[in-house]
Parts: C-alpha cells; structure tokens; sequence
C-alpha cells in the first residue's frame, strides 16, 4: 500500500520526464507544481474548481490541478503547458487573437489539448461541454471557440 | 493551499482500506475516505473539515468496476462522472452525471463521492433511486447488498468506518423511456434550481427531485398522484405539488413559489412525454 506519512521527496512523471521533490502529502498538485518544481504555467485562481486556470492533463484527460493532491498523482502522467511543443493549438490562439491578458491562457489550452487527442471528432455542442470548464475574465470566448474549430479534422 | 497536515494511503484492497481505516481511527487520526477528493479538498482548504488522515480508495479493482454482471449493471463507487457519461450504458444515469458541476470536474468526481458527499445535491442518486438500485457497502465487520431506500433517506446513512464499494442497477431499468432536465438559476454550470429524473415503467411514472427541497428525495405518494388517470394531467400534478416532502425553501437560489412554478410546468411536459412516448431530452 502506498503511504506517505509527513513531508517526503514524492517522485511523479510530468512532461515526460521524472521529477523528484519534497511535498507534504495535503500539498495540491498546482502548489506541487508552482513552488516545488518552479512549473508556473498553471495557474491559481479561485483554487476552488470554478475558473479552471489551473488545468493539467492527467493521463490525458483535463483536472483542475487545485482539486488534486500531488501525492494521487503518483502512478499518473502529468501534463503541463510546459510539456507542449508548438502543438498546433498553441498557434491557433496566437492566429485567432484568442487571449488578451493571457492568464486563463494555459488552462484553456491544456483542455483543448485534452479535447483534441480524446475526441477529434468533437462537435460544436462538445466543444462547448468541455469549454465551459474554464473562465475568461477578458471575455475572448469566441475567439477561443475560432481557436479550437481551427484545430479539430471535424470541424 | 490546505492549512493543515494529514497522513496519505492508497489501499490496493477493501479490506486493506476498512482495516487501515480502523488502525487510523483507534489512533485518532479521524481518517476520511477520500475519492476524487474535489469536496475534501474544497472544504478543507476553507478548514471547514479536518483530518489527520485520507484513505484514496478509488483505485481499488472493485470500485473501478463499471460492466454489466447477470441481472445487474455494476458501477464502482470510484468511477467517475465522465467514465459513466461516456460508456453511456445507462443513458439517464450518464446525463445525470453529465450535468453535475463542469465537465474538467466531472473527470474526477466520483459516483461514491457524489452520494456520499456533505454537499446536498447529490444528482447521481436520482437515477438510482428510480430503479431501486442495491449498493454495496463494507467495513471491517462484513460485507452488505442493501436496497437503496434503506441507506439513502436525505442522505447517505453509513456508519463510520463503512465503505460505498458498488452500485447494481437492475439491467430491466437501463432502456427505460427516461427523461432528465436540470435548470439552474443563471449559468448552465451550477447548483440545480431543479433537477428532475424521470422514467416509465410498467406505464408508470417515476420521478425523483434535487434542488427543490433541501435534500434529494423519490416521492411514492407523489407518483400514486401524477399515476391517477382517473384525474386529468392538471389535476394529477396539482395532487402531486400537494404531497411535496418538505417545504420548497426561499433562498437566493429562487423563492418557493418559483420554484413550485417551474416544478408544475416541468412535471406536466415530462408526464406527458413519457406518457405520449415523445421525449426530448434537455
Ligand atoms: C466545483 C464543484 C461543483 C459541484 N457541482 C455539483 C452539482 O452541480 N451537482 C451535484 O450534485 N454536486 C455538485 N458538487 C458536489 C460533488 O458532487 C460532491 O462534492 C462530491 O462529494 C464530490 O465527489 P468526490 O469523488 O470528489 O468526493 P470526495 O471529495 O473524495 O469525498 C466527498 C465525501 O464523500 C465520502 N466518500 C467518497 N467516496 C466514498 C465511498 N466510496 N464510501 C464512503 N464515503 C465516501 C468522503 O469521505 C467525503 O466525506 C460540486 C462540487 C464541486 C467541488
Ligand atoms: S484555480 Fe483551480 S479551478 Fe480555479
Ligand atoms: S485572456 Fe484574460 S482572463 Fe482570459
């Protein structure tokens, strides 16, 4: 059984690679990330599920990285915005105009991101399922939704 | 950030998690069972909870379980919302689970974390309730199949210690003509103002409510009324707004009289789709 009583180096496998830290088992997985291994592309918001700035793939599919602990992450493949190459989704924002102070940035294309590799055939309506997961104080929903159509085969 | 510290396990095996919890509970710790851990998580980041330890219970093989088993289809307390809205084996259930929170959230929410949980929605178990679903529930003492009326009456009564393992649902219920609708205040993502479930069996129409009183409830003098075809479609549903178990609560959410007013409207285009068998799902 695993079991992490206290403060211990925890070993998880983000962006492909292996990386060791000190976390108290009640760290977050987004704290684990930001203050432990310096990964600041996801971001705090509300830190309590509701703006999705946070968001990490997980085995592929999109989490609010607040909502998890880095230690349920062991075991697991973390992916952060750190861990995207110029994937094409990346560009797509920058074509479209699809941020503007950019904060909720990495967190609406880490579920993009998720959504293209789970479901390419991904219809409006989805579209707008997985996207609601996500605030944009700045309001660049639409250029967002141009973002992500531009991407998907289906669409 | 939580405020505070707790110890962390990961049993491979029930009875691995009832005994660790039992070892944790005798020496104080006042552990919780933890799923997907979005409202343990929430609350004890707020300090409105606290714990000196968690046991993560949702990789154990059996609350993984999601198939179809003789008579019954078999869900794990530890599957979450998404997996269930996209095996889609039991259409209702998976809308149900598909309208819970948002959809980056329902990737980790659980099914047993949705029934079990302190925040008094609860929309998973309306499904559940409509085809007297059985769940299976263990402890360090033994090993339960209850009837889903017996444990669940407002909320989930388990007794310290015990765990959710599964939930049956009589594979009779899964095709049944069914309807769902949830309708929140403002945004699409929220707390329901109402959600209904509902569905036909034997020509008959079950329904079961979250949101318009202060705890999830399946109502049998409610359906005995909207069932009464000797009264018009009005009529059984005035006789079913009449047998309401609690008084609809005025709150910022909507006033009573709001929601009573959704509630009769809904109820009579769900009862006379099922009944007419055009059902537009929303
Ligand atoms: C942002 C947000 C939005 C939400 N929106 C909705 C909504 O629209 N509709 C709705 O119905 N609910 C909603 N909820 C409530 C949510 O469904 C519950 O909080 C649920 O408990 C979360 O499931 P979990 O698996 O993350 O549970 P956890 O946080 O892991 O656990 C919650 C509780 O259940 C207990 N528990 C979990 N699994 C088991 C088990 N197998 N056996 C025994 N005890 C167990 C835990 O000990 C704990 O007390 C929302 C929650 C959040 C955070
Ligand atoms: S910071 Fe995680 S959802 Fe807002
Ligand atoms: S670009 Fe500013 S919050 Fe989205």
């Amino acid at each position: 059984m695993l079991q992490i009583l206290n403060e211990s180096l925890i070993e998880l496998h983000i962006n492909g690679e292996i990386r060791k830290a000190l976390a108290r088992p009640s760290d977050t997985l987004l704290f684990f990330l930001r203050e432990r291994l310096g990964l600041t592309g996801a971001k705090p918001g509300c830190e309590n599920g509701d703006c999705g700035a946070c968001t990490v793939l997980v085995d592929g599919w999109p989490v609010k990285s607040c909502l998890m602990l880095a230690a349920e992450a062991i075991g697991h493949e973390v992916t952060t915005i750190e861990g995207l190459d110029k994937v094409p989704i990346q560009q797509a924002f920058v074509d479209k105009f699809a941020f503007q102070c950019g904060y909720c940035t990495p967190g609406f294309i880490m579920n993009c991101q998720g959504l293209i590799n789970i479901h390419p055939d991904a219809s409006d309506e989805v579209i707008h399922e997985w996207l609601q997961s996500n605030i944009c104080r700045c309001t660049s929903y639409q250029e967002i939704m141009e973002a992500i159509r531009s991407v998907l085969p289906s669409q | 950030m939580i405020p505070f510290d707790f110890e962390y396990y990961r049993p491979q095996s029930i009875t691995n998690a009832a005994d660790i919890f039992q070892t944790l509970e005798e020496s104080g710790k006042n552990p919780v069972f933890y799923a997907g851990g979005t409202e343990i998580i929430s609350m004890a980041r707020m300090s409105s909870i606290t714990t000196g330890a968690v046991i993560d219970v949702k990789e154990i093989p059996e609350l993984k379980a999601m198939e179809f088993n003789g008579d019954d289809l078999v869900i794990g307390a530890g599957v979450t919302l998404t997996q269930i809205h996209e095996a889609n084996l039991f259409p209702l259930l998976a809308q149900a689970c598909a309208r819970v929170a948002d959809h980056t959230i329902q990737n980790k929410i659980t099914l047993g974390g949705n029934l079990c949980g302190t925040i008094i929605y609860r929309e998973a178990v309306l499904p559940l309730l409509l085809t007297n679903a059985y769940l299976v529930i263990a402890s360090v003492k033994n090993a339960r199949r209850v009837p889903i009326n017996e444990v669940f009456s407002k909320r989930m009564q388990l007794n310290r210690g015990e765990l959710l393992v599964q939930v049956h649902i009589p594979r009779n219920y899964v095709s049944c003509p069914y309807v769902h609708v949830k309708r929140t205040k403002e945004d699409k993502i929220h707390y329901p103002l109402l959600t209904v479930c509902a569905l036909l069996t034997d020509n008959q129409v079950r329904a079961a409510f979250s949101g318009l009183v202060n705890f999830p409830f399946r109502s049998v003098e409610m359906e005995e009324a909207l069932n009464d075809i000797n009264l018009t479609l009005e009529q059984r549903v005035e006789q079913a707004l009449n047998k309401l178990p609690a008084a609809v609560p005025d709150n910022l959410e909507g006033s009573a009289g709001y929601r009573t007013f959704i509630l009769k409207h809904l109820l009579t285009s769900i009862v006379n789709e099922l009944e007419t068998g055009n059902v537009t799902n929303s």
